[in-house]
């Protein structure tokens, strides 16, 4: 059953037995001038099933999304669903009926109330009743069991919500088909496995879906088959049950091999070395309280909690973008100023944030400026930024931390998710802090950078930084020295490094033993 | 993440109390129109006479046609600055157009049956100009529409010869002047036009993809909305209503000054954004921009009734401005944008 081997798996092999496919693309290429985002890839879904597409960022995944969805041609190949040719691209309801996408960018209009945007542009003729159309939409979100007031302003509404009420909307135009592009990215535990028992309800009433993600648990967890696509090609595709992680791993990446090992062989942190990160008594209300832990010099600490947990506040009031209602905040020593952050960064405190969009780069200036931001005051006399020692410092940090980029003077949107987030490592070690906070820290990165990164964080450990992993995913954990679970803003459990990953979600989720 | 099986239910959703409450956003100015007017009371007694508050309206008119219009094209999510120009431009050139030469006219000599539906024309072109510039060459609506006002205004005073126009067809100043069952017909205009403003952007589902524009432009046209097509349609009608405005001024006035509308669109953008209209798009609603138009009209009225001397008014009204949109920021709880 395994076809591997670059190529298009032909549907009608790949299906052998079983009705059409629901949806299959073979032979497609597209090109983006000289870029190449697909070449002869293709995919065949059966009807019914959970069919994954994994690859590493810049794959083709979301090329291939976006012509599944009908928003783009390919240059060559062909796309049948259920065996008849897909629609012509201006015939935007055709398509609807047959696909449907959750992106990861939302398609929720933010200032219109929940029911208008179910049934945006299919008001119904003349004047529009509003009474109606709320009760249609709560008609629709209760046959689904989404649970959300069609009356709210879609932009009050949490991205679980919103991805529920996209759900119900692509249902509603009777699609059969539905694309999740990373949908789990920003949802918390919780909210993941509500929304793969709703997935399993929605295949079990014969709905098929092409599920993205990095998180290739979650591939095993929920999905049939799988699909990898490599460079712009179709690499594999297979029964998940046939399939053990590194070999999935090692068809994403071209070659197999351990992974995220990095880090795991560092030495013991002696029981001598001083604290540089210091957390008492600390309290933000409606986030956390009384909240206590201590980082010593070396020391890989990690804290993973549930979205509700309050570990983002907590990492943020560190980094002094927010102020604790009570508590101190010491740093190698010293206590910055409380919501402050240039204290923070002067007292020795790096800081990696959430959002690397938001809160971590300006996306058009240049990786050599994003990346030398905190130590511009250092690149020169008197305010004065010299461009030969900014750029000199800029190619320190991209061999360094190994970011493909063309040059230091490439803008920094024009990087991958991966290497976007190493340049934001780079600079938040570029002032050599003593304690380095990190959230997130490989959220939609691929495996690969993955690896680097935390291989770069671990090695930033070894040479004697104390830092902070707040973070949901499993693997950034692994190579810390410890790990605490915060459970509804306390710190509710310490665990030594090699804990099993059942008895930590568990903690997470507020099971007790 | 096995072993943990969580109930697949939602958050329950919030009270819909807030949300009843949303839906008298609109009303949030009404407090403040009371109390204007209590205030005018108190300052003078001319200000409860019909005769006052018939001038108040009727200054507001060719404002609240602008304002109708800037409303419509910021929810949309785009700008128009160039409407203090078209309602110079768009008059002066029908009229020119259709009178003789001895009274500054281009010596074209039309009919005057024309100059209405040539300044309506007018109007209507340089929306579609802007429209072609912003949609078609993706140009900033921003820079656009700020070129546009200054080069429409260059071509009144360049066509004009920098003049006065006072030989004005009967026919172009009706509508400023007439009066209908009691009240001057520009009010009724107005009033309609507003009306059916409301109406087409709350209950039309063309309307509607309007606010869907100005919201996410990107899931506007994945729900297959034509979003070009629309803002297209927006611009030009917000030129159309320029020149519309351009014509009761023009009746009113009894000329066509070379100045006519010159400074206008700052208190046009003011109405829109005390009024609740989101310069980012997607938000606000007509009635709250009347609204806004009113609560500048009355404090003005007040102004000038409370005895401001001519050569503060212009600071103290600006100031007063100023101090209305902090009050807008702060009531609202969020940032203006």
């Amino acid at each position: 059953m395994t076809s591997s081997g670059a190529g298009t798996p032909a549907p009608t092999a790949a299906t052998a037995g079983t009705p059409l496919p629901a949806v299959a693309a073979r032979g497609i290429t597209k090109r983006y001038g000289p870029t190449t985002a697909l070449l002869d890839a293709g995919i065949a879904i059966a009807p019914g099933e959970t069919h994954a597409l994994v690859g590493r960022n810049g794959a083709g995944k979301s090329t291939l999304v976006s012509i599944l969805t009908g928003l783009q041609r390919a240059d060559t190949g062909e796309v049948r669903f259920a065996g008849e040719p897909a629609p012509s691209l201006s015939d935007r309801d055709g398509w609807r009926r047959l696909v449907a996408c959750v992106y990861q960018k939302s398609t929720i209009i933010p200032t219109l109330t929940v029911a208008e945007n179910l049934f945006l542009n299919r008001q119904g003729g003349g004047l529009i009743g509003w009474r109606s159309l709320r009760r249609r939409a709560a008609d629709l979100l209760d046959a689904y069991g989404v649970a959300v007031d069609p009356a709210r302003v879609a932009g009050e509404l949490t991205v679980e919500q919103r991805q529920l009420v996209e759900i119900a909307r692509a249902l509603s135009f009777g699609a059969r088909f539905i694309i999740l592009d990373e949908p789990t990215a920003q949802l918390d535990a919780a909210a993941i496995e509500r929304l793969f028992d709703r997935m399993r309800q929605l295949r079990d009433g014969g709905v098929t879906f092409l599920f993205i993600s990095h998180h290739l648990q979650e591939v095993y967890e929920v999905c049939q088959s799988v699909t990898v696509f490599r460079d712009a090609r179709h690499v594999l595709t297979a029964p998940v049950t046939d399939l053990p992680h590194d070999e999935l791993v090692g068809a994403m990446t071209g070659d197999a091999g351990p992974l995220l090992s990095s880090g795991a062989a560092r030495p013991a942190v002696p029981a001598a070395a001083e604290t540089v990160l210091a957390v008492d008594g600390l309290r933000l209300a409606g986030f956390y309280e009384d909240v206590r832990l201590a980082v010593r010099a070396g020391e890989m600490v990690g804290l993973i909690g549930s979205g509700s947990s309050g570990k983002v506040a907590l990492a943020e009031t560190i980094a002094g973008l927010r102020r604790a209602d009570g508590g101190t905040v010491t740093v190698a020593g010293s206590r910055p100023r409380p919501g402050s952050v240039p204290s923070a960064l002067a007292g020795g405190l790096g800081y990696l944030p959430q959002d690397r969009h938001r809160e971590g780069l300006v996306p058009l200036l240049s990786v050599a400026e994003n990346a030398t931001l905190p130590i511009a005051g250092k690149l020169g006399p008197a305010g004065v930024i010299a461009p030969a020692r900014r750029r000199a410092a800029a190619q320190r940090m991209i061999d360094a931390y190994d970011i493909k980029t063309s040059g230091p003077d490439q803008p920094v949107n024009a990087l991958s998710g991966g290497n976007a987030q190493k340049v934001v490592l780079a600079r938040a070690l570029s002032n050599d802090p003593r304690a380095l906070v990190m959230v997130n820290p490989t959220a939609g990165v691929d495996v690969r950078s993955k690896e680097s990164l935390l291989g770069a964080v671990a090695s930033a450990a070894t040479a004697g930084t104390g830092v902070l992993v707040v973070s949901d995913e499993l693997d950034d954990l692994r190579s810390c020295d410890r790990v605490l679970v915060m459970f509804h803003g306390r710190v509710v459990r310490e665990v030594p490094r090699g804990w099993a990953d059942a008895d930590l979600v568990a903690a997470v989720e507020g099971v007790r033993e | 993440m096995t072993n943990s099986r969580t109930v697949a239910v939602a958050p329950p959703a919030a009270a819909p109390r807030r949300v009843r409450l949303a839906r008298f956003r609109d009303l949030a100015l009404v407090p403040a129109i009371l109390l204007l007017v209590v205030v005018g009371a108190v300052i003078d007694p001319v200000f409860l006479t019909k005769a006052n508050i018939t001038n108040v309206l009727q200054q507001q008119t060719e404002l609240s046609l602008l304002v109708l219009a800037e409303a419509i094209i910021l929810i949309a999510g785009k700008f128009d600055l160039s409407l203090e120009s078209t309602i110079g431009l768009a008059p002066a050139l029908a009229v020119g157009l259709v009178i003789p030469v001895a009274s500054n006219g281009l010596g074209t000599d039309l009919p005057v049956a024309l100059a209405i539906p040539l300044c309506l024309l007018t109007g209507l072109a340089i929306g579609a100009f802007n429209g072609l510039l912003i949609l078609r060459f993706k140009l900033s609506a921003f820079i656009v529409t700020l070129g546009m006002l200054i080069v429409l205004r260059g071509l009144q005073i360049g066509l004009t010869g920098g003049q006065n126009l006072f030989d004005i067809p009967q026919s172009v100043l009706y509508l400023g002047n007439a009066v209908w069952l009691g009240l001057p017909a520009s009010i009724w205009i107005c009033g309609a036009l507003f009306a059916a403003g409301i109406l087409a952007l709350g209950f039309l589902r063309h309307g509607r993809a309007v606010y869907a524009i100005g919201g996410n432009v990107d899931a506007a046209r994945a729900a297959g909305i034509r979003t070009d097509r629309v803002v297209w349609i927006v611009l030009m009608l917000g030129g159309l209503l320029a020149a519309l405005a351009g014509l009761l001024m023009t009746g009113r006035l009894g000329s066509v000054a070379s100045a006519q509308g010159d400074g206008m669109i700052f208190t046009v953008f003011a109405a829109a954004v005390i009024g609740g209209v989101s310069l980012d798009g997607g938000k606000g609603t007509l009635f709250g921009a009347l609204c806004g138009v009113i609560v500048l009209g009355l404090i003005n009225n007040i102004l000038t009734l409370g005895g401001v001397s001519a050569q503060w008014i212009q600071a103290i009204y600006g100031a007063i401005i100023l101090v209305a949109l902090i009050l807008a920021r702060v009531t609202s709880g969020k940032a203006q944008d």
